[in-house]
């Protein structure tokens, strides 16, 4: 097991956002969680990942309790993440925004006086082709077209060398083309270098296309958890989800 | 050698040589220019680098100019030792003051630094058994060794030079990488790895470190200091100073300082009217020049030159 969420809790001003949690997932394994708008998603994403603290409950990464760990050290453990808005530093270069990623990684941030230009080249170039932008490297990364935002995004969390990816809705906002290029992508990605992946998505077509497992979350708590045919014929998970008009 | 060193080196030739031009008015103004200057950049660090607005700066200046008065008048220390520990007292109160101010966000961020600025300004007015309370502290002296209005502008510029140097390789080091993810999106730096109140706190340390280097000069540079160096007009000037040079680049706060303290001396002999001045100034930079006037000058260069 990489992730174990053991009786998870959150609640804002008496709201209960998460009402007890519990999943595992297997290294390697390819997790979605779905859910209606409101169901609990990202605030799952900000607790595990220590941007939200919890209010009971347990999480444990890679047989290390992280439950009361901050974002910064969650991250270095290896547990990668993406946003679902936009989420990159807009003022710097496309290549910068990597490279902070990389330097931060191999632990070079406390240097005050070597020039930075020069460190981690071959190794940023590498994850800007992985993630398509190697022509885009010199452009102020705010001025980018969005599909491309997304694939720094996903250029800035791989930058860690992470052994599990958390990504918060990778599409958002993308048109048809460039959800399925996108998914392509996380999907090779992924395989390539052995990761988890746990992911939230709206587009119902890339969660049945790439996930082994989905979870389906619904006002705080899991209602399903299987394969994406089982989950399919789920009549919990169908009148949860008839109840959306779409 | 790139571009922007021969221009800095021509620049920097020029200000040797402008002593020898014999005019008092000039060595006076620049020395003026490179004191504020360096308390521009210093602030600059944590404005235009890491994207904290402190509106409190004038402490350290301050301190700075309190710690080398009172080390060297009270304490009897050599001039070499008193300069030294000059900074480090800015450091020391900006370690302090910072510790809590980084544990809040933007506007509150700000209100706390000046506030804090606001209770070092007071402790220097009312503690008048050591430092002079209103009055302040007078007759601060040229050490022997730079014992002139001449000798001392080229102190002041190998110190403004020297310090300018090392915060230029600080920016431009992977830590000052850092601090301008943390200024375009510290949510997204904190996902990265790196402890971004630890960082900002360490900006803060070393912003403080070389306004206080600033304050000690103008304390010198003054012959004579008092509690107003604290007070928050001056945090305010030395951040228009910033903003109208450009807080997007490095020299900009420099540019800033040169060009207000050169109107103002210019302004103030022909009318009274500085302040209507400065406003006006001001209301035309934030809306029509918002990158400063080197922000400007490098979005006209972009514009005639497409490709580098």
């Amino acid at each position: 097991m990489i992730l174990q969420v053991k009786n998870l809790v959150k609640s804002f001003d008496g709201f209960m956002a998460i009402a007890g949690v519990n999943f595992t997932v297997k290294k390697g394994e390819l997790c979605a969680i779905i859910g209606p708008n409101g169901a609990g998603k990202t605030t799952l994403f900000n607790l595990i990942t220590g941007h939200l603290s919890m209010d009971k409950g347990q999480i444990v990464f890679n047989d290390i309790d992280i439950s009361r760990l901050n974002a910064h050290k969650v991250c270095r453990l290896g547990l990668g993440r993406s946003f679902q808005r936009i989420n990159i530093f807009s003022r710097l270069t496309v290549f910068e925004n990597i490279q902070a990623a990389v330097l931060t990684h191999r632990g070079k941030s406390f240097n005050f006086f070597t020039p930075v230009q020069p460190l981690f080249q071959e190794e940023t170039h590498e994850i800007l082709e992985r993630v398509g932008l190697q022509e885009h490297q010199d452009e102020v990364s705010g001025s980018l077209a969005y599909g491309f935002q997304k694939q720094l995004e996903l250029g800035i969390a791989l930058a860690m060398e992470p052994k599990m990816l958390l990504l918060d809705e990778p599409t958002a906002g993308m048109s048809a083309q460039e959800t399925r290029a996108t998914i392509e992508l996380i999907g090779e990605i992924v395989k390539e270098k052995g990761l988890t992946l746990l992911f939230t998505e709206h587009d119902m077509s890339v969660v049945f296309s790439i996930s082994e497992r989905i979870m389906v979350l619904h006002q705080g708590k899991l209602i399903a958890s299987g394969p994406p045919d089982e989950v399919r014929a789920n009549p919990e998970v169908q009148k949860v989800y008839m109840g959306e008009s779409r | 050698m790139s571009r922007q060193n021969w221009v800095l080196i021509a620049v920097l030739v020029l200000l040797a040589l402008v002593p020898l031009t014999g005019s008092r008015y000039y060595v006076f103004l620049l020395t003026d220019v490179l004191i504020f200057g360096l308390f521009a950049v210093s602030l600059n660090l944590l404005l235009g680098y890491t994207g904290l607005v402190s509106f409190g700066q004038a402490a350290y200046f301050g301190i700075g100019a309190y710690a080398y008065a009172l080390l060297i008048k009270k304490a009897g220390l050599t001039f070499g030792v008193a300069f030294a520990l000059t900074g480090l007292s800015g450091a020391a109160a900006a370690l302090i003051i910072g510790f809590f101010c980084v544990r809040l966000t933007k506007i509150y961020f700000a209100m706390l630094t000046l506030a804090f600025s606001q209770i070092v300004w007071a402790i220097i007015f009312k503690w008048n058994s050591l430092t002079g309370g209103d009055t302040g502290i007078y007759g601060i002296d040229f050490p022997e060794f730079i014992g002139s209005k001449t000798k001392f502008y080229y102190f002041t510029l190998i110190v403004v030079v020297v310090s300018v140097f090392l915060l230029r390789r600080i920016v431009n080091s992977p830590f000052g990488r850092i601090l301008t993810t943390i200024r375009d999106n510290p949510e997204r730096t904190e996902s990265i790895g790196i402890n971004v109140k630890l960082f900002q706190l360490l900006a803060f340390i070393v912003s403080g470190f070389f306004s206080a280097i600033s304050g000690g000069l103008f304390a010198i540079f003054n012959h004579s200091i008092f509690p107003d160096f604290c007070y928050w007009p001056i945090s305010a000037e030395v951040l228009i100073m910033t903003l109208l040079g450009g807080m997007y680049s490095f020299f900009g706060p420099m540019v800033g300082a040169g060009v207000l303290l050169y109107l103002r001396l210019e302004v103030t002999s022909y009318t009274q009217y500085w302040p209507f001045i400065l406003g006006s100034i001001l209301v035309l930079l934030l809306f029509f020049f918002p990158g400063g006037i080197v922000g400007f000058f490098q979005d006209q260069i972009k514009k005639w030159r497409p490709s580098k």
